[in-house]
């Protein structure tokens, strides 16, 4: 599906999360949901799920609701299982004739309620194949109770629960590779994006997502200017750093097929992404060398694996 | 004219979900349940049905998409045991408080440690708290009957809260028995079409479910819930009389058992009551003396004046449990029927036995000691505890 994109128009489109809602300012989850809502056509009704977590608590506080969308909300862990219900219950009602609409269903959760407690819901609705997409938006942590890792936190991260002290870098584990995973479930649409330039890559991609017949997963990294400990105003320099070090990269994966959406002219040095980032203070401490060492050769082994799978 | 019919509590079950065809069911395999989805998907697979079912990964799943289809404006069920509920449970609590009138085949078997697959009641009465209607079964009959009156109960607009059917692992949900079946038509009218008034699907309306309350709404949101309880009483006799009038068999919060007369009465819940039934049948013949049972139906909302009353005149009573609290006192229904006996100031002598643990079997003779050891707390009016258990073993 090729879509002509032209950023004025896009953002000129109406809101379908409405502002007014109580999420952090410069906070990547927002713009995250924001985006996709926005690749729904226009007219087109859709159901937004919602795992618990930061975005719920602050977009849906009993009596206000920050969809114009219908919404649901039903626990951390289950935000696929949810929704594969609600689109169930839509094929049942729409082939008795009771309704007549059509409904697009896309579901949000944060990586915790993704990666880790939610893992099992969501692969087993992907699995079932169940015509809806799944959106993570990925800030590397626990963000909703205050910073604590998750198996999307990068290595040596200092969390709350991977405190760096004088005998600890952080976060001692890799993170986990959930797109792939994703990918491993032959669905017919995965991709990995973030906020970039235009947010065509975004958009196009969460266009796809939607409009793709059966599951479709999209991970979208959206820094927390909490957690990760920069200044809200530098998260389009924090998504550029991430991409151009190859720390987040962006690809697609259409009916099996791996498409990498961009690769850096120039692959920054890992430092670059990590500098700017309390969460990495420890890093540059001397003597830690090594540590970003070993940082930058995950990276660029990962790199490498994305490369061969997108040939 | 009704259906002569030989099945099994499961199949009796699986055969009025296939009457009353609702919209979604999502389940998953678990002992001794696992056949209510089975002969599900068989008449899915046959052309039977066209209810869409849904193979999720989990019990937690199977509730969680429950709630999904049913906030979507669809009539939804699942069916369980055991650990399977246990699983369910966040999500019994969240079912509730949404206000979704969801239907759960609950076939009762012991929580795991250690595990076993046999009837006791610990999995429903761990959900006593959680906000869901709770109706129990002594046959097949029963639960069939029970599940026919679930939708009508639980989709009533001033009740609108889930609804589980329970009926005992084994003993009637693999027990074959001679069955009276509903006609199609008679059940498809009984039942009625549901009509939500507000669902996600909704065509001209848009939904939010699931809200964040801070302590300014949370306790409203509970009081609600109480009222809706409340409100159920009624709704469940309403039913229950139209039933009656379909089909002639009549249901109430409970069932009395030569009653009218009685000196010494049980308390019980679920199949146990036939045994016990055959074992006052023998004591009446036999000695003549006044014996009773009061078969407890509806657990939730629980009907404690009605109960109360229904016991004012005896001079003991003896409330079997077939599941443990833990309090160090007696079982859940015990708890629950002696503070109700208090606050009418009845009279009679209490006395609560466990029993029945992990399928543990319980005989007329069982049941003919507890008279007996009622007659006797009558007479001394001694008491030797809180709890005494039945055919727990020596060693």
């Amino acid at each position: 599906m090729e879509t002509r994109y032209n950023f004025k128009e896009v953002m000129n489109k109406p809101e379908r999360l409405a502002p007014g809602h109580r999420m952090c300012a410069g906070c990547g989850g927002t713009i995250a949901v924001r985006t996709v809502l926005r690749a729904l056509h226009e007219g087109d009704k859709a159901v937004i799920g919602n795992a618990t977590g930061c975005l719920e608590v602050s977009s849906f506080m009993y009596h206000y609701t920050a969809y114009e969308d219908s919404y649901i909300h039903n626990a951390f862990e289950n935000a696929g299982a949810t929704l594969s219900g609600v689109e169930t219950a839509y094929k049942a009602l729409k082939k008795r004739g009771k309704i007549q609409d059509n409904y697009k269903f896309i579901t949000f959760g944060g990586d915790g309620g993704t990666y880790d407690i939610g893992f099992q819901s969501l692969s087993g609705a992907m699995e079932r194949g169940h015509d809806m997409v799944y959106v993570c938006y990925d800030n590397g942590a626990y963000m909703n109770t205050g910073t604590q890792r998750s198996s999307a936190t990068p290595q040596f991260a200092d969390t709350t629960t991977t405190p760096a002290g004088s005998a600890s870098n952080g976060k001692i584990q890799i993170r986990k590779d959930l797109a792939a995973i994703m990918a491993e479930h032959h669905i017919p649409y995965v991709a990995q994006s973030t906020f970039i330039g235009n947010f065509k890559d975004l958009y196009t991609k969460a266009e796809k997502a939607i409009y793709t017949p059966g599951p479709a997963y999209l991970n979208i990294m959206s820094p927390c200017p909490r957690g990760w400990g920069y200044d809200s105003s530098e998260l389009m320099t924090i998504c550029k750093l991430a991409v151009e070090t190859c720390y987040w990269p962006m690809f697609e994966v259409v009916d099996g097929k791996w498409i990498l959406s961009y690769a850096p002219k120039n692959k920054l040095p890992i430092e670059e992404f990590l500098r700017p980032q309390r969460r990495f203070r420890h890093l540059f401490k001397k003597g830690n060398e090594d540590l970003i060492a070993a940082f930058q050769a995950e990276v660029d082994k990962r790199w490498e694996e994305l490369c061969n799978r997108c040939e | 004219m009704a259906i002569r019919e030989r099945l099994s509590g499961n199949e009796a079950v699986a055969y009025a979900i296939k009457q009353i065809n609702p919209d979604v069911m999502p389940a998953f395999p678990i002992t001794p349940s696992t056949e209510i989805p089975q002969y599900v998907a068989n008449y899915i697979a046959n052309g039977e049905l066209d209810t869409e079912f849904i193979p999720v990964e989990s019990e937690h799943s199977a509730m969680s998409a429950t709630l999904g289809a049913s906030a979507a404006g669809a009539r939804a069920l699942t069916a369980t045991s055991s650990c399977g509920m246990a699983l369910m449970w966040e999500e019994l609590y969240v079912a509730a408080s949404d206000r979704l009138p969801i239907a759960l085949a609950l076939v009762n078997r012991a929580l795991t440690g250690p595990i076993n697959i046999n009837a006791d009641h610990s999995d429903s009465m761990g959900a006593r708290d959680s906000g869901w209607i709770q109706i129990y079964a002594e046959s097949n009959q029963e639960v069939y009957d029970n599940f026919l009156q679930a939708y009508p109960i639980a989709e009533n607009k001033d009740v609108m809260l889930p609804i589980m059917i329970c009926q005992d692992g084994f003993i009637t949900s693999h027990g074959v028995e001679n069955i009276l079946l509903v006609e199609d038509e008679l059940v498809k009218d009984f039942v009625g079409e549901y009509e939500p008034e507000h669902y996600l699907l909704h065509p001209t309306e848009k939904m939010a479910v699931g809200p964040y309350a801070v302590s300014n709404y949370y306790m409203e949101t509970k009081r609600a819930q109480r009222e809706a309880m409340l409100q159920a009483k009624r709704v469940i006799l309403e039913v229950a009389e139209k039933f009656e009038k379909m089909t002639g068999r009549k249901y109430g919060f409970f069932e009395e058992y030569r009653m009218e007369d009685a000196e010494y009465a049980i308390v019980i819940i679920g199949s146990a009551a036939g045994t016990c039934k055959a074992a006052i049948d023998e004591i009446r013949n036999t000695t003549g003396k006044k014996v009773g049972l009061l078969k407890i139906r509806v657990f939730r909302p629980f009907p404690e004046e009605e109960i109360a009353k229904a016991l004012s005149h005896v001079k003991a009573v003896a409330i079997m449990d077939r599941s443990e609290m833990f309090a160090g006192t007696g079982g859940p229904l015990g708890a629950e029927v002696r503070a109700a006996l208090y606050q009418a100031k009845a009279q009679a002598e209490v006395v609560n036995y466990f029993y029945g643990l992990g399928g543990r079997d319980i005989t007329v003779k069982d049941f003919m000691q507890v008279y007996d050891n009622l007659e006797k707390i009558a007479t001394t009016h001694e008491v030797s505890g809180m709890y005494e258990y039945i055919g727990l073993r020596e060693r």
